[in-house]
């Protein structure tokens, strides 16, 4: 069977069944490994993506329930060599250790910016809530997505 | 000890003809280090070969490349040892690149655990730096016919006089190699350029742009998804099994080796549903529930207990600990090819090596025929010393002789990897009524003796770890058995003040040489904490602990705020202080105490492995819950640099002193004195 799908501006058809995991899609078929895989059960947050520009997890959503919607993965964020603001202030706050969680942090910390541009610490950890760093980075996450809105806001 | 001498001296040869293919010709420096070793008390396993340590080619193209069998696992190694190399090179730290755990082009090494990275690798880095820095100057010298002492190193050229030339244009044509002394002059702190700075994390580009490919994110032509049959509790044996629904599907192949069965197909989907399909009768072995954990960690063996001077008063506690799961964020994982002679094992793990040899056991390979290569990893903490992916998915490749990519689930990485060791903590304490020490017993039962021996001033001190047999497969952890040894003691050094009227922190003071590094981060973060002014509020407490491990001194001072209707317990601030001697990355330095801490706040409060008969009843993130961004407190961490003392590790220590802080301060707050970690109201 196969499913189209849009991604970072460009439609791909696999061969998948509806009930296919985005994730695995993503990552196998469409060979963007940088949404990751943590847990399987929405619990840690490495898989996030954007559809339609809001954050979902993609290791339980289904090739059905994206449809027609926009996809947009960590890929489609750096624009011919520019990095999307969150991405630099990850880099400025040295907002990571091993990296795994980072690129799911950033997709996260879009959507959320995109609810609140002017974010309180509250919204933050409230928006934040599903993504984990296990190594513990919380404290500069934080200061890096209070880093990008001010930046992002003064681009608007 | 021969064996691994004639493992190394082998290996040496076989890599540096490799290596010398695989970078082109040029000037290869390598380290002997018998006296830095010499030194070091490797504590664990067998010990470190003698006749190596870090190598240094200078390539033809302007690339000097190092290289190390350590790791990176998101402790920012790479970055620190990039420094190290730089500084002594005397060039941007750009320009230098750092190639790690890959077994077929580095030195030999035990593994990346331990906090050793800083201490052995660091050294060993800068003095193999230092030789080829020096070394290259020699070449100039000879090739000008000049005096050495007239040229200069400085950003990858020499220069002297009319003469400059860039390193590699001074390596041309030497495609010779070096064996060098380790007594060489390393450049003073005072007048370092780029250790001690600040630099950023090397390769962090990569990773916010998703660039960096993990091991799970490592792709080879005409590659397979495995998956791997799991008995559906610990010890259950295979009665039957029949594979004919999976065989017949699509693409999909069997692997059977006796109980071991896995199955492959091209895509992940098909490979989930091979294995659904996969009809297997266990015959189960029963084993405990954890309610019974410390009753048989514990075992019946009674102990002679110390005897109590007169004038001293004493207390017996006896504190426990569940078993908790690393969890790192990315799984174990594997991917391997076969290619007839040879079989490549990419895979996240702390000990390269050692993953060789399981690897090389398991297929009945000799070990220069099996090459394993670490990518910079989604972290281990411990966790992470063994190559369970790895040996499956090089069982696998061989036995279809396609490569293959195993990649476990959650499930599987929270029940068929280790867990830190459970335990229990049997404490006497006794002390006169000026506060000081006279006695101190330490039985621990299965988790280890890692820190059980006190670091306060007690003549009379008995601390022993028992052997048990532990109900789950255990093994390393940040810190591993200190933290849980600390925990206790820092625990029971509260109850003794309290009970001799003496104010905590000055009790712990009483007991330290007033110059020890322990009482100055204890003042240190007293003072930043405004502990002496502290006033009791309802529903609030405050607490203080320290401990030292593996070179490093912490002290953490926490408030909690206790909710008696929700049983909730919030740590609110959270103040520590850390020396691990001469810092050598202040950021990193203070992102992995951060970290350290607030993973410290899991097994302090709600991390713990449940289980029973042998199945691990919370083996998904919805019912393991670990430090989150809700669970964050005020955060502060003050740094103390000791520029004349060798730095130290610091992934591990600082993890010390967070879980008796907030049991100290939950006593504080309602008097309520919690022994078991996770700890609960």
């Amino acid at each position: 069977m196969s499913v189209t799908l849009e991604v970072n501006g460009v439609k791909h058809t696999v061969d998948a069944s509806p009930e296919a995991s985005l994730l695995e899609i993503l990552r196998n078929d469409l060979g963007m490994t940088g949404t990751k895989f943590g847990c399987g059960e929405s619990m840690c947050g490495a898989c996030t993506v954007l559809q339609d520009g809001y954050s979902i997890h993609s290791c339980i959503t289904t090739l059905a329930d994206v449809g027609t919607d926009p996809i947009t993965t960590i890929e489609g964020l750096e624009k011919d060599g520019k990095l999307h603001p969150l991405q630099k202030a990850l880099l400025d706050e040295g907002a990571m250790q091993c990296g795994y969680c980072s690129t799911g942090m950033i997709m996260a910390a879009i959507s959320l910016l995109k609810r609140h541009p002017e974010p309180t610490d509250e919204q933050i950890i409230q928006g934040m809530s599903g993504n984990i760093c296990r190594c513990g980075t919380y404290p500069r996450l934080i200061a890096a997505i209070k880093k990008a809105a001010v930046e992002m806001r003064s681009k608007k | 000890m021969n064996l691994d001498k004639e493992v190394a001296v082998q290996d040496i040869e076989l890599t540096r003809r490799g290596l010398l293919r695989a970078l082109g010709g040029g000037f290869l420096v390598m380290l002997a280090v018998p006296d830095v070793l010499g030194l070091t008390s490797v504590q664990r396993g067998t010990p470190l070969p003698q006749n190596i340590g870090a190598w240094i080619h200078v390539g033809t193209d302007g690339t000097v490349t190092v290289l190390t069998g350590k790791v990176e696992v998101g402790q920012n190694a790479r970055t620190s040892l990039t420094q190290a190399a730089a500084e002594e090179l005397h060039m941007m730290p750009e320009k230098v690149k750092v190639i790690m755990g890959d077994t077929d082009l580095v030195p030999f090494d035990m593994g990346t655990f331990g906090s050793r990275t800083t201490p052995t690798m660091v050294p060993q880095i800068r003095k193999a730096a230092a030789a080829t820095r020096e070394s290259l100057l020699e070449l100039a010298a000879k090739k000008w016919n000049v005096p050495k002492s007239s040229l200069k190193a400085e950003n990858g050229v020499i220069r002297g006089g009319a003469h400059s030339a860039s390193y590699s244009e001074i390596a041309k044509g030497h495609s010779i190699d070096k064996l060098i002394e380790s007594k060489i002059a390393l450049t003073p702190n005072s007048e370092w350029k780029t250790l001690g700075k600040s630099l950023p994390k090397v390769g962090a580009r990569d990773i916010v742009t998703g660039k960096h490919a993990y091991t799970i994110d490592i792709s080879l032509p005409g590659m397979l998804h495995a998956k791997v049959l799991r008995p559906p509790s610990y010890g259950a044996k295979m009665v039957s099994v029949d594979t004919s629904n999976a065989k017949a599907m699509p693409g999909v192949q069997i692997v059977q080796d006796g109980d071991f069965i896995a199955v492959v197909a091209p895509r992940v989907r098909d490979a989930e549903q091979a294995l659904a399909a996969l009809k297997v009768e266990w015959k189960e072995d029963p084993g405990i529930h954890f309610k019974d954990l410390f009753d048989t960690l514990r075992g019946k063996e009674s102990l002679a207990r110390p005897a109590i001077p007169v004038g001293s008063k004493s207390i017996n506690s006896t504190y426990t600990a569940q078993f908790i799961a690393h969890v790192p964020l990315e799984p174990r994982a594997a991917v391997a090819e076969w290619n007839g002679s040879k079989m490549t094992v990419h895979t996240g793990t702390q000990r390269p090596f050692g993953v060789r040899s399981e690897v090389a056991k398991a297929l009945g390979l000799e070990e220069k025929q099996v090459r394993v290569i670490v990518p910079d990893t989604g972290s281990g903490y411990g966790g992470k010393h063994s190559g369970e992916a790895a040996v499956e998915a090089a069982r696998i490749a061989k036995a279809i002789n396609k490569p293959v990519k195993l990649v476990w689930t959650r499930v599987e990485e929270f029940t068929f990897a280790y867990f830190r060791p459970a335990g229990v903590n049997e404490m006497v304490g006794a002390a006169l009524p000026s506060g000081q020490l006279t006695v101190w017993s330490h039985d621990n039962f299965n988790s280890g003796n890692p820190g059980i021996e006190s670091p306060y001033s007690i003549s009379n001190q008995h601390a022993v770890s028992h052997e048990s047999a532990s109900p789950l497969r255990q093994g390393s952890y940040r810190c591993l058995g200190a933290t849980f040894n600390n925990f206790a003691r820092e625990c029971h050094m509260d109850e003794l003040a309290h009970l001799c009227g003496i104010e905590p922190l000055e009790f712990r003071l009483k007991n330290l040489p007033a110059d020890s590094r322990l009482a100055h981060v204890l003042k240190v973060v007293a003072d930043k904490f405004g502990w002496a002014k502290l006033k009791p509020e309802s529903g609030k407490g405050y607490g203080i602990a320290c401990g030292t491990d593996k070179g490093g001194f912490v002290a953490t001072a926490v408030e909690v705020a206790l909710n008696e209707v929700t049983k909730d317990i919030r740590v609110v601030r959270a103040v520590t202080a850390f020396d691990c001697g001469k810092i050598l990355n202040p950021d990193h330095l203070k992102n992995q105490v951060d970290g350290a801490v607030l993973m410290g706040m899991g097994g302090a409060l709600f991390e713990a492995i449940e289980f029973d008969k042998g199945k691990i009843l919370n083996a998904h993130l919805s019912r393991y819950r670990v430090p989150r961004y809700s669970d964050l407190p005020n955060m502060e961490t003050i740094l103390v640099d000791r520029p004349s003392i060798p730095s130290a590790g610091a992934g591990e220590a600082p993890i010390l002193a967070i879980a008796p802080a907030i049991g100290n301060a939950i006593f504080n707050a309602n008097g309520l004195r919690l022994r078991s970690m996770p700890m609960k109201l």
